[in-house]
């Protein structure tokens, strides 16, 4: 009886999330026709598609007990690059050499340059012993610099329609980029809930000494993490980009804040070992409702901050309140 | 003195303590008594006031009393030395005794001069030879205990709850503990004293109470008693008494570890192991018996690869030399370790048990191109919890729910999966009670049995004694005896470990 009951407290607890963006859901419905709108519902899980590439690598992180700081720079950088190698391809002219790039070629390029960004981020937490919090950090304002450097401080413009389809097409009836963010979804919660190397995240954040003691290659598994979470973070770049149709040298910036809040409200532990994707997911789809709803109600944009602040706050005091009677 | 009366103490439907009586005896030694789980830290949690609700009464010198936190307890004079280690790693021994009762000047700055002098006094009783600038995580784990101690000291208590002292000390600080607590004794002090060790009661204690199932069940003088009436007091039933005819004849070699020396750090050349020579044989229990800093637990972890790079020497297994530099290479080359704090080191609390014992193992059994496949690791976690006797609701409860010894065959069970040739011991039964020790054991009995060859760290005589075949001894590093144990005294094993270099 006791456990049954225990259980179903456990279910409910992870249910609050749920309800919580029921109710907020019913409010905004209440106080503005244009939200219950299928127009308005693809327009909030497209806004929220790129956040939710960054926070699906912020999550897995963060089950590491580790934290990202540079998503949003890394975002920037690779965005950049693909626009600029699509647009401009590679000039050497004392080799006199040029190298074209297609789309595909130019998106690889960049999800490469996330991916190889994340891997040093990895190796220098691996390797040095240095916190993610500074190492990350470090790149954060290095990955800001070399877009600066490679952009030279003005936007690429004017990519083409065959760019844009990426941030702004449909395909069968649904926006290309929440095609993308639900695959990464996809892929990220069997990784994390299927695979091994998903359970030696979970593992490392839970006691990172009884899992290196367990002769789990902690260091392999946590570059892998990052290289997982710089890569995540390109997509999101591609995605801003083409939206955009521009890749703008200050993409990104405070992105990484937005990323670490839906990973919070989503009840992943910073402590690590605790979350889940599922959770992540809808702790980006109650900040993206949240914005979209404050935004139709014609609430300051100084205001949003105000309330995006407190809801972050109010789901952190939730979720300890209830692991304490877990 | 401190008495309770019809204590009953629930935790979310789960009864911990059911009507329990207890009178502590001023300037006794009292000894709180009772398996993992009969309700002893629960009841000495709610005299020092860390539980507040209760039903019940706590009568102190005649008057009732309810603490409502520790430090209404501790102004009243009772003061608990908990189990676990509750200190500030980075903070000093001075600052950690003074925490949270910090003296200060009339300028209202810490009054630092003062309050190093106190230290140092309370040091010196304890006989703990260590500047009070040392940071905690400098201080071994016994050494730490003792600054608990004078900690609890400070504020000279009446009362002194002892919660399991000498869990994490070496047989030689027991003895300086021993004699604070006769001192205290003569100061009219009065102890409760609660530990898993019989042998230490009876040389210390004047009187037991005895906790089983959260009742009490029995109190009385410890004259008159002896090791097995307590024990049945304990148990309500008979435990399982060693037979050294189980221990299997040794076969081929298995480890051989030659000229192993160990270094301190990179910076720090000093020898923590010093050309030690010795072979492990299958089926052989080797019992690894020294001081604390003789560099027991340090030999564990340079054979499982955590100081690769300051090792030299030769470690074979099967005749084949093996250059382990890391756990990973540990595993594969078919060692496994236990460690001596689980909590820290062991078990990953958060996860269920199934996950913590598949843990070590995923590759061998549960997945295939990195897939888990669930349903071979609840057959893989259904096997070990049924061999070893685990108690647990569910393979999906969480591992931290489980009592220690619980934990601890989990924790073998995790290893066990891997399909280890050497198992490496630490400590292999520390803050365990009577019933679960007997039953681990019985496993490592059974495990050498089986092939594995088995190397136990110990800082126990009895535990030795009752499973090792061949027991060596370090002391400061070197080995000064390797016998088998028919040929070993308790006499002969503690002049080795105190025995210095030649």
């Amino acid at each position: 009886m006791q456990t049954t009951l225990e259980d179903q407290k456990k279910r409910l607890s992870k249910l609050q999330p749920l309800i919580a963006l029921f109710v907020l859901c019913l409010i905004i419905g209440l106080l503005s026709d244009k939200f219950f709108t299928v127009s308005n519902f693809w327009n909030v899980l497209r806004q929220i598609s790129v956040n939710i590439c960054l926070s699906v690598g912020m999550t897995l992180v963060v089950l590491m007990a580790g934290i990202d700081l540079s998503v949003g720079s890394v975002l920037a950088l690779c965005g950049a690059i693909t626009a600029g190698l699509f647009k401009m391809g590679i000039e050497l002219p004392s080799q006199n050499l040029y190298i074209g790039f297609t789309l595909l070629g130019a998106s690889l390029a960049g999800v490469l340059t996330g991916a190889l960004l994340g891997f040093f981020n990895g190796f220098v937490i691996t390797r040095f012993k240095v916190p993610s919090f500074v190492a990350t950090l470090a790149m954060l304002t290095v990955a800001r610099g070399l877009t600066m450097l490679w952009t030279k401080g003005f936007p690429i413009s004017g990519l083409g329609e065959q760019f844009a389809y990426m941030g702004t097409g449909w395909f069968l009836g649904v926006p290309v980029p929440v095609w993308i963010s639900a695959a990464v979804v996809a892929l990220a919660v069997f990784l994390s809930d299927n695979t091994k190397l998903g359970r030696y995240i979970y593992a490392i954040g839970g006691n990172e000494n009884a899992s290196l003691l367990s002769g789990i290659n902690i260091n392999k598994v946590k570059i892998i993490v990052y290289t997982i979470a710089g890569a995540l973070a390109a997509v999101g770049g591609l995605m801003v980009t083409s939206r955009l149709d521009s890749a703008q040298p200050n993409a990104g910036t405070g992105y990484e804040l937005d990323s670490i809040a839906a990973v919070v409200i989503g009840g992943t532990s910073l402590s690590g070992g605790k979350g889940s994707i599922w959770g992540t997911v809808l702790g980006a789809i109650i900040i993206g409702v949240l914005n979209n709803g404050l935004v139709l109600l014609n609430v300051s944009p100084f205001w949003q901050q105000v309330v995006k602040g407190f809801v972050i706050l109010l789901a952190v005091i939730i979720d300890k309140a209830n692991s304490k009677n877990g | 003195m401190l008495v309770a009366e019809n204590i009953t103490k629930r935790f979310s439907g789960v009864t911990a303590l059911d009507n329990v009586c207890l009178e502590l005896h001023e300037g006794k030694v009292n000894a709180i008594l009772g398996e993992n789980g009969a309700g002893k830290s629960t009841l000495m949690k709610i005299l020092s006031g860390v539980y507040p609700d209760y039903e019940g009464q706590l009568l102190w010198n005649g008057r009732p009393v309810r603490f409502t936190n520790t430090k209404e307890a501790q102004e009243a004079g009772i003061a608990i030395i908990h189990q676990e280690l509750n200190l500030i790693p980075y903070l000093s021994i001075t600052e950690n005794i003074f925490l949270g009762q910090e003296l200060e000047t009339i300028w209202g700055t810490l009054d630092k001069k003062k309050m190093r002098q106190t230290a140092t006094e309370l040091l010196q009783k304890l006989k703990l030879d260590v500047a009070p600038e040392t940071k905690i995580n400098e201080l071994k784990v016994g050494q730490q205990q003792l600054v608990e101690i004078a900690k609890a000291l400070l504020l000279s208590p009446q009362v002194i709850i002892m919660d399991e002292p000498t869990s994490a000390i070496t047989d030689q600080e027991v003895e300086t503990l021993f004699d604070i607590i006769n001192e205290l004794k003569q100061e009219n002090k009065t102890i409760a004293y609660i530990s898993h060790k019989l042998d230490e009661l009876f040389r210390i204690a004047d009187r037991y109470i005895v906790l089983r199932d959260g009742k009490s069940i029995e109190s009385g003088e410890m004259t008159g008693m002896n090791h097995d009436q307590l024990i049945q007091k304990m148990v309500g039933r008979e435990i399982f008494v060693h037979q050294k005819s189980a221990i299997s004849v040794p076969q081929e070699e298995l480890l051989s570890v030659q000229h192993f020396s160990l270094k301190r750090s990179a910076k720090r050349p000093e020898l923590v192991l010093d050309n030690l020579s010795f072979s492990l044989r299958r089926g052989e229990i080797l019992g690894v018996f020294g001081l604390m800093g003789a560099g027991r637990t340090e030999l564990l972890e340079a054979l499982f690869g955590l100081h690769s790079s300051l090792t030299t020497g030769a470690v074979l297994i099967e005749g084949k030399e093996v250059k382990i530099t890391s756990p990973v290479e540990a595993v594969k080359a078919g060692l496994a370790l236990v460690p001596e704090d689980r909590k820290r080191d062991g078990i990953v609390p958060i996860m269920n048990v199934q996950q913590n014992i598949s843990l070590a193992s995923l590759e061998y059994h549960v997945e295939k191109n990195g897939v888990l496949n669930t349903q071979a690791e609840a057959q893989l976690a259904t096997k070990y919890i049924q061999e070893l006797g685990i108690k647990t609701s569910s393979s999906g409860q969480l591992i931290k729910n489980l009592s220690g010894g619980n934990q601890q065959k989990a924790i073998l069970g995790k290893w066990l999966a891997t399909h280890p040739k050497i198992l490496l011991l630490d400590e292999p039964t520390r803050g365990i009670d009577v019933h679960a020790k007997s039953e681990i054991y019985k496993l490592i009995l059974q495990l050498a049995a089986s092939g594995l060859g088995i190397l136990m760290v110990s800082s126990e005589l009895p535990e030795i004694f009752a499973v090792s075949g061949r027991v060596l001894v370090l002391s400061e590093g070197t080995l000064t005896l390797d016998t088998p144990i028919e040929n070993a005294t308790e006499d002969k094993l503690l002049k080795a470990a105190i025995a210095k270099k030649c």
